[in-house]
Parts: structure tokens; sequence; C-alpha cells
């Protein structure tokens, strides 16, 4: 045993950008400098600790050791126990726990908030409110991968999604505000659907007989677990009856139930994605809002999208995402085309980068349709992988913009001359997201067509094409920025300042790591993937 | 049938259970009489500040009497007074413990804001008309019989009249308390002369012997049945501002003194709302043996009411520019919040309605009120109601603003927030019933209000006003914000203890359904 699992760890890292956060509201208003060492020296505590947790992991069972449960509401049904039949309640747990699915993010999370936390620096206005919405942002995206109870998940997703609206509608560019709207509007859709299928699952598949000595309650509740097991086997509550539930069904749900259930959360994170028709809004945030935000934002804001489609609609309905697994693919495919076509289009590197981010996360959608171990290691290992590159580009998006005021493709040009190290940076993260071998960007995809391959080779060739307009979109971008003639205003520029060049660094060699070592993160994936995904690939068995 | 009248005399024992609404009369007396006692020069806050000792000393009342009721067993049996028309219940008291609370949070709102109405030339009316008006929301909520529950909805109506119009040189304020007479004499009249064809079907205005009476009566006279019950249900529905019976609030909210609309908003919709889950629940009208078709429609027929409030509520929402007519919209979704917990059926495995009820109630009634506050901080800082007058808060009064965000998490459903829970807790029951199309509305009217909502966010955060000066606010109205915004906070925090104690003392069999 470690240490490890003698302390509330995971309560630790959730709850240690809140004390950041007391602090920054105590510090007198004007000392900017003060407030962003406060932040940064908060992002590395959750950093450190998930680090540590990381490297404690696969010693493990699984993660189970680092569990932790408390009852946090309990609502009672029915008082009046009518016909000799037992208490009914509601029960949401304060419930948290890692697996290999989350545990990566988790890390990511961190790391990324960390990076984020440093390019802060180029935030010129109402610190103390910054600091104080990125560090509840971070809260609330710890918490969406640690949470493992769906009502603790669901809040943590809107606790997400407010600090998100203010950060990007006070900091943002020009039309912040439209931004920010849309963006509220959107994902308030998306997360609506969510709810509606929580609590649809909550009352349904939550089912649980809890027995107490003489006292037998039967609980609907929130819990993860509870609700896995029953989905994954729909007569595990009668086990635990005793007899005195009569002729009360409370666990019934037919096949057309499944199926609008998963429809419902394929929606519902399908906007977080995006998956291709409801992508507009992220394109608003990824030109209007400030870098460090963006960073987040395409970091892992979009990963929550996919985290949740995997852990709510895939191993809750592995059945019925079997069915819609060639509904998938296709969306993948789309995604993947349609973002890179539109990526080449684009005038503007910021919008590149967006629609860059839409053809990745196709990538992640073809993983997981393929159903098999390998597909779905490449999606996750995908979204690892452009977390930190979507998040190094920003990254050096913001650094330019600050120096030359525009990202208009037209109007830069020939930078490797004034900045070799931040272009030197920008061409490696172009070939990570290009997917050169021997960066992370390369084995994600790789292992995703790789699994697809095996159940839709026709598909693979037609997404073997957008990896090829990949690299055509990217090149055509870090060129036109790094080479060619240099304007004369942009003649006196300064290279990145150390503040900038840390982070950089720090993520590149992530990025250099996964793609030399990827067994560093798949063996970890492997844990869960094993355990977990264990339905999912049941279901090929059967049809 | 008819037998002539007779007086059922009220005993010294009697007083004693009254004592809450007793006490809030003789304050009213006393405050009226000092108002013509007192010279000129004295202020009248001091009749503002003793109508709040009346309010706190009856709420001790209540309590007291609540946790001598509950000591014996797990939910004590009711007192009936007066052959039944008045009622002491856990039901009862737990209403008026959210009224009274409400009050004393308005009254002190009234204390602060009171030097910048300018309009108001009777000041103490101001405040010593808001406790019969309080008492006949408590006589609402306690009263066992027809009769009891009119002349206390008349109670609050009448004085509520008065109070809208109170200021006096203000068109918006004489129009708004002329529309309130109108629209409120009409409810008034429905509800009445549904009442009327419930008696004469039953032969009784008493609750526990219409239930008795009721069975053979839905036999004999099925379309009168009908119309007893879709007349007081659109009756109350006008009280409680429920769409489609909603057109009035905007206006009355808006020319109201700001303290009397978050009044109106909170307790007298919270009363009407009272009135009607004690009236349906008492006939027992979910298991009325003649025929089970009639339950059912009428808790359709409810259902779609709050439906059609949520949706209509926040559609008409998005297109307003006043603070306070927004409010008031927002109220009207609400009421549909809080009819859906009437609404939906009990079954075995669900019956803990009026938990979900009265959670959000209380939940309503610390954001609306909080809400309300801020405008009135707002409005004597601009000058006006208009939501531009919001524009660059977060520079002037940081603090208030980040309240404002807090209430405003609340009222769109958003956590950490009271708001959110309850909320939930009603999703909850509405899911558990099967009641999915509901669920989605719910959920789907939430988002919509994001818009409205978050619209005065983008005001106090992210735009700037013309001034900048720091806007001071009075230490009441500080108080009123800040106890809203801990609550609203706290719920959200930890609903638990609340939903538990709610059902620890309260039981439908036993306060409500009435045994004979």
């Amino acid at each position: 045993m470690s240490i490890l699992s003698d302390i509330p760890i995971l309560s630790f890292i959730l709850l240690s950008p809140l004390l950041g956060l007391l602090v920054i509201l105590l510090l007198p208003k004007q000392r900017s400098g003060w407030m962003k060492t406060a932040a940064v020296i908060t992002t590395l505590v959750p950093l450190i600790l998930s680090l540590w947790l990381y490297t404690d992991f696969d010693k493990q069972q699984g993660g189970a050791s680092f569990e932790e449960q408390h009852t946090w509401v309990e609502v009672p049904l029915n008082k009046e126990s009518q016909n000799g039949v037992s208490e009914f309640l509601f029960q949401f747990q304060y419930e948290l726990g890692v697996d290999g699915l989350s545990l990566p993010l988790l890390l990511l999370t961190a790391l990324v908030s960390a990076m984020a936390a440093l390019a802060a620096v180029h935030v010129k206005k109402r610190w103390k409110a910054f600091f104080s919405w990125f560090l509840l942002l971070e809260t609330g995206m710890l918490g969406v991968f640690l949470a493992r109870d769906l009502f603790l998940f669901f809040i943590f997703f809107e606790i997400t999604l407010i600090a998100m609206y203010f950060l990007i509608g006070i900091w943002g560019y020009f039309k912040r505000e439209r931004a920010a709207n849309q963006f509220l509007i959107y994902n308030g859709i998306g997360s609506a659907i969510m709810l509606i299928a929580f609590v649809i699952l909550v009352n349904t598949a939550g089912f649980r007989i809890d027995q107490v000595g003489e006292q037998v309650n039967f609980i609907y509740s929130g819990s993860y677990t509870d609700i896995f097991r029953n989905m994954a086997d729909p007569t595990a509550w009668v086990n635990m009856s005793p007899e005195q539930l009569g002729s009360i069904n409370p666990f019934l749900m037919t096949d057309a139930m499944q199926r609008a259930l998963f429809i419902m959360l394929l929606v519902a994170f399908g906007i977080k994605l995006p998956i291709f028709p409801f992508h507009t809004w992220m394109l608003k945030v990824h030109t209007e809002a400030t870098p460090s935000i963006v960073m987040i934002h395409s970091g892992i804001l979009l990963k929550m999208g996919a985290y949740g489609l995997l852990r709510f609609g895939f191993l809750l309905f592995p059945g019925q995402a079997r069915s819609f697994a060639s509904l998938l693919a296709v969306l993948g495919l789309v995604n993947l085309l349609y973002g890179a076509i539109l990526a080449f289009r684009q005038r503007e590197f910021k919008l590149v980068l967006a629609y860059s981010s839409i053809s990745h996360m196709g990538i992640v959608l073809l993983g997981f349709a393929a159903f098999n171990e390998i597909g779905m290691q490449g999606a996750v290992f995908q979204l690892i992988s452009h977390g930190l590159i979507s998040a190094l580009l920003f990254l050096i998006v913001g650094s330019i913009y600050e120096r030359t005021g525009t990202t208009e493709l037209n109007e830069l040009g020939g930078l490797a001359r004034s900045m070799p190290f931040l272009s030197g940076v920008l061409l490696a993260a172009g070939l990570a997201s290009l997917g050169l071998p021997g960066l992370s960007g390369f084995v994600g995809e790789f292992l995703s067509l790789l699994g697809l391959f095996e159940s839709m080779r026709w598909l693979v060739a037609a997404a073997a094409l957008g990896i090829v307009l990949t690299a055509v979109y990217v090149l055509r971008a870090v060129l036109k920025i790094t080479y060619g003639p240099l304007p004369e205003r942009f003649g006196a520029l300064r290279d990145a300042r150390l503040v900038e060049a840390v982070p950089m660094i720090v993520l590149l060699a992530f990025i250099l790591l996964l793609g030399c070592y990827p067994s560093i993160l798949t063996d970890t994936v492997q844990l869960s993937v094993e355990g977990l995904l264990k339905p999912i690939f049941a279901t090929r068995a059967g049809g | 049938m008819y037998e002539g009248v007779s007086f059922v005399p009220l005993t010294w024992t009697d007083m004693l259970y009254l004592a809450p609404e007793l006490a809030l009369a003789a304050v009213f007396l006393i405050a009226v009489i000092l108002d013509l006692l007192l010279p000129k020069a004295v202020n009248r806050q001091v009749i503002g500040w003793l109508s709040l000792a009346g309010i706190l000393a009856s709420l001790a009342l209540v309590v007291i009497r609540m946790i001598d009721m509950n000591q014996g067993g797990v939910s004590a049996e009711a007192i009936s007074l007066l052959a039944n028309s008045y009622r002491i219940d856990d039901f009862s008291s737990l209403l008026k413990i959210v009224f009274l609370t409400g009050t004393a949070l308005i009254v002190l709102l009234a204390i602060g804001s009171e030097r910048d109405e300018g309009g108001i030339a009777d000041k103490a009316e101001y405040f010593y008309l808001l406790l019969p008006a309080l008492m006949g929301a408590m006589m609402m909520a306690s009263s066992g019989n027809l009769v009891s529950l009119y002349i206390g909805l008349e109670l609050l109506s009448l004085t509520s009249y008065v109070l809208v119009g109170l200021k006096r040189k203000s068109v918006l304020s004489a129009e708004a308390a002329f529309k309130y007479v109108v629209t409120g004499g009409i409810s008034s009249a429905m509800v009445l002369f549904g009442m009327s064809y419930i008696y004469g079907i039953t032969g009784s205005v008493d609750l526990g012997l219409i239930s008795e009476a009721l069975p053979q009566a839905m036999i004999d006279f099925k379309a009168l049945a009908y119309v007893g019950f879709f007349f007081m249900l659109a009756g109350f529905g006008i009280k409680i501002a429920a769409a489609p019976f909603h057109a009035w609030a905007p206006d009355v909210y808006q020319g109201a003194p700001t303290p009397i609309s978050a009044f109106l908003a909170v307790i007298a919709k919270g009363a009407a709302l009272a009135a009607i889950f004690r009236m349906l629940y008492s006939i027992k009208l979910f298991n009325a043996s003649g025929d089970p078709y009639m339950a059912k429609d009428i808790y359709f027929i409810l259902l779609v009411l709050a439906a059609s409030a949520m949706l209509i509520g926040t559609m008409t929402a998005l297109g307003q520019k006043n603070a306070k007519r927004l409010l008031a919209l927002s109220g009207v979704a609400n009421a549909g919040y809080l009819l859906v917990p009437i609404g939906i059926s009990i079954t075995i495995v669900h019956s803990s309605n009026f938990s979900e009820f009265v959670f959000y109630l209380v939940a309503y009634l610390l954001m609306t009120i909080g809400a309300f506050a801020v405008v009135t901080v707002v409005s004597r800082a601009v000058g006006h109601e208009e939501l531009k007058g919001f524009a660059g808060m977060y520079y002037r009064a940081p603090w208030t603003a980040a309240a404002m965000v807090i209430f405003i998490l609340s009222l769109a459903g958003l956590p950490v927030s009271g708001g959110f829970f309850g909320k939930l807790f009603i999703l909850l029951g509405a899911a558990n019933a099967k009641a999915y199309w509901l669920v989605a509305i719910i959920v789907v009217s939430s988002v919509i209000s994001y818009y409205f909502y978050f619209g005065l966010v983008r005001q106090m955060f992210m735009r700037s006003g013309n001034d900048d000066s720091e806007i001071r606010l009075s230490a009441a109205t500080g108080i009123v914000i800040w106890v809203c915004a801990a609550g609203t906070l706290g719920l959200g925090l930890f609903p638990g203890p609340l939903m538990t104690w709610i059902d620890a003392v309260f039981s439908i069999t036993g306060d409500l359904i009435m045994g004979r």
C-alpha cells in the first residue's frame, strides 16, 4: 500500500484550486503580479499530485483504492410507507474515483491548466476576477474527470460552463459577448439533454437495495457504480431483493428507451465534442476567447465531450453503441474531412486551428467506432495528444498575436527570422498535429485507424485521405507564418520570453515523450480497456 | 340541509392556538393608532421596525407551537379549531414559517429602500398594511374549509391592492393598482363561483365533508363538479400568475413599489399555491372512488398549466428590457415549477411532493427577494429600472454584483445554488412519476431562461455604464441581500438537512388528508 491511498488524495486534487482561489480573493486588487504567481503555484499543486498519482497508479488494482465515497444528499421519497413497503430514497454521493480512462485526462487537465496559467501573462485587466474564474474552471474540469456520481458530474460540468462564460465574455476579443452567449446557449442545450437522460437513468437503472438490520431501503442512486452494474445486468437488483417488492418493478427499461437515452447522450456530448452539425459555437470561442482560455477550451473542454460519450454513452449502453457504430464512423469521417477541407480554406490562423480541432476529434470518433481494444486506445491516446498539441498551438498563437497584433495568414510571414525559437516550436507543433512519427499525434491516429481497419476497411481509406489533407493545411499555414518575406513592421520583434518559453518546452516535451514512448500512456489505458470495456466487446460476440 | 346559522364560540385555548395571527393583528392595530398619534416630525421608519418586531414575534410563536406539537410523536395530530374551519398542522406551520420569514425580509428591504421611494406619501401604511396581507396568507395556509380560505384570500388581496397603489404620484403605480384590482376581482369572483358549485353539489364547505360527499356528487352532478373545480383553479391561477392567467403580472410588478413586487411574487403566490395544495389533497381527489377520471383530469390540467407557465413565462421574458418586468415573468415560470409537485401523482414509491414544493418555495423566496433587493439598489443609483441600469455594476458595487450572480444562477437553475437542487428534486419527482414530457419542458424552459438571466450578467460584468461612482447601499438592504445570498448558496451546498427536516415533521395522512 502506498501513502496515497491513506489520504483523500482525489479530494486534495479537486479542492486545491479552490484554496488558491481564496488566497487570490484576499490579495490586494492591483497586485497583478502576486495574483499571477499565486495562480501558477496553485495550478502546480494538482499537477504534482496527479503526476504522483499517475506513477503510483498501475501498481494498484485499477485505482480502486483511491475511491472516496460519502453520501451527500439523501431525500426520502415516501414516508407514509403504505402497504408495508419500505422506504424509498433518492441518494446522491460525493463519490470520486479514477481509472485508466480518467487518469490520463486528469493529468492532462492539470498540465494544460498549469501551462495556461503561465500563458495568462497576456491578460491585461481585472486579474483578480480572471484568476478566480480560472481556478474555479480548473476545479470544474478536474471534477468532471473525477466524479463517480451522475449529479456530481453534472454539477462540475455546469461549473465549467459558467466559468467559461465569464472568461470568454470578459477577457475575449472584439466579438466576445456573442461568442460567450453562443457558447452558453449551445452548451446549455447539451447539458439540458444530458440532465434529462441522467434523471431518467437515476430513476430506472440507479436502483439499489440496502438492508441495514431490519430496515430495508430502496434507493434510487446517482452513483455510477450502481447504474453501471444495473445496465450491465438488468436482473442484478432482483438478487438483492428480500422478496418484499411485490409487484413493483422499479427497473424497467425497454429497448426503445435505451435507444432514446443513448441518442440523447450522443447529442449532449456531441455538442461538446463537437460533432459536425453542432460545431459552430466552438469556432467562435476559438477565435474570440483569450489564448490561455482557448488552450483550456481546445485542450480539455472538448475532451470532456469525448470522455462523457465514452463513459456514459458507450459503457452504459454498449449494445446501443454497437448498433450505432457505422453512424459514428460516418460522423467521424465527416468531421475529419469537413474540418480538414475547411481548415485549408481559412485565412485566419485561429480558424485553421479550430477546424483542425474538429478534424482531429473526428479521429477520436473513428477510434470509438472501431469497437475494439486498439481503436479505443487510439481514441484515448488521440484525446491526450490533441489536448497537448492544441494547447501548445494556441499558446504560440497567443505569443504571436501579442507581438504582431494579428493572426491573419496574409499579414504574417517570415517570422522565423525575427523569432527563431517561436517559429521552431510552431513547426514542431505543426508536425505533431499532422501526425509525424515520433511525435504523439502519429500514435493516436495510427492506433485509431488500425482499430477501425479491422471492421470497416473502406472507411479507413477515406480517412487516410483526410490525414493527407491535414498535412497540406498545417504546412500551408505554418510555412506562411514562418517563411517568406518578413513584413517590415515585424522586423524588430523579440523572441519568446522565458515565461512563455517554459510552457512551450514542457508541452513539447510531453508530446515527444508520448510519441517516442507511447506505452507510458497505453499501459494505463489498457488497464481500463480490459476491465471496463468488456461489455462493449461482449456485444460483438452476440451480434 | 340548511339548518340556520350557528356560531361556534371561540374559546381561550383556541385563542392560544391562534396566537401568531392574533399577534400580527395586535401589532397592526397598534401601528395604525401610532401612525395617527405620532407627530409628523417623527420618522415613520419606527413603524417599519415595529412591524418587523411583530412579524418576528409571530414567527417565534409559530415555531414554538410547532416544536410543541412535534414533541410527542413522529408527526403530530393536527389541531382543528372552530369546527374544523381553521387547522393548525405541520402543513400550515411550515408554510407560515416561510411566509413570515419572507415578509420579514421584505419589511427590512422596505425599511432600507424607504428613503428613495419619494412618491410614497403614506409611509406608515407601506409597512403596516403588510401585516394583514400576511395574515391573509397565513389563513389561506391554515384554512380547513372553503369559507375561511376565501376570507384569507380576500384579506390578502384587498390589502395588496392598496399596497400596489401606494406611489400616489406615479402614473405607473396607479395603473398597476387599477389593473390589479380588476384582475384580482375577477380572480376572487372565479374562486367564489367555483366554491359555490362545490358547496351546491356536496352540501358542505368543510374540506373533510366535501371529501366524503364527493363520490356520490360525482355520480349525480359530474359536469357541475368539473365546473366548480376548474373555476377555482382558474381563479387561483390568476393569483399565482401562471400562464395563461399571467398578463397582469408584468404591469403590476413594474408599477408597485419594489418590496411590494417582491411580496406579490413570493408571499401572495405561495399562499395561493398552498391553498391549491391543501384543497386538492384534502379532498382526496387522487383516490376519489366515484370517478377516477376527474382526478386524472384535474392533475393533468395542473400539469398543463405548469407547462404553459414555464414556456410562456420564459418566452415572453426574452424580450424584456425592464428588470422588474423580467422578474415578474420569471415569477410566471417559477409558478410553473411550483405547480409540478402539486400536479404529479402520488404513488407508493413517491409521495414527497410537499417537501419538493416547500424546498423550491424556500429557494424561490431567497433568490427572488434577493434579486428584487438588488433591483432597489440599482434603481436608486441610476433612477430607473431598465436592464441598462445594471451596466458597469461590477465596477460600481462588486460585492452586490457578485450576490446578484448567485441569485441569477439560482433562478436559472444552475449549480451551486438552492434553485438548482429545488429544480432537480422537482425534476426527479416528475421523472419518478414517469411524466417525461414534463421533465423535458422543465429543462428546456430553464435553458431558454439562460438567455435573459445571463443578459443581466452581461450588463453587470461586460458593459460599463456612464457613471463609475461607487454605489452605497443601506445596512438593511445589505443584510437582506446577503441573507438571501448565503441562504441560496447554503441550500446549494447542503440541500439534505432541509429536505430531511420537512420530511420528518410533515406527513400527508396526518397533516393533510383529514381523518374523520
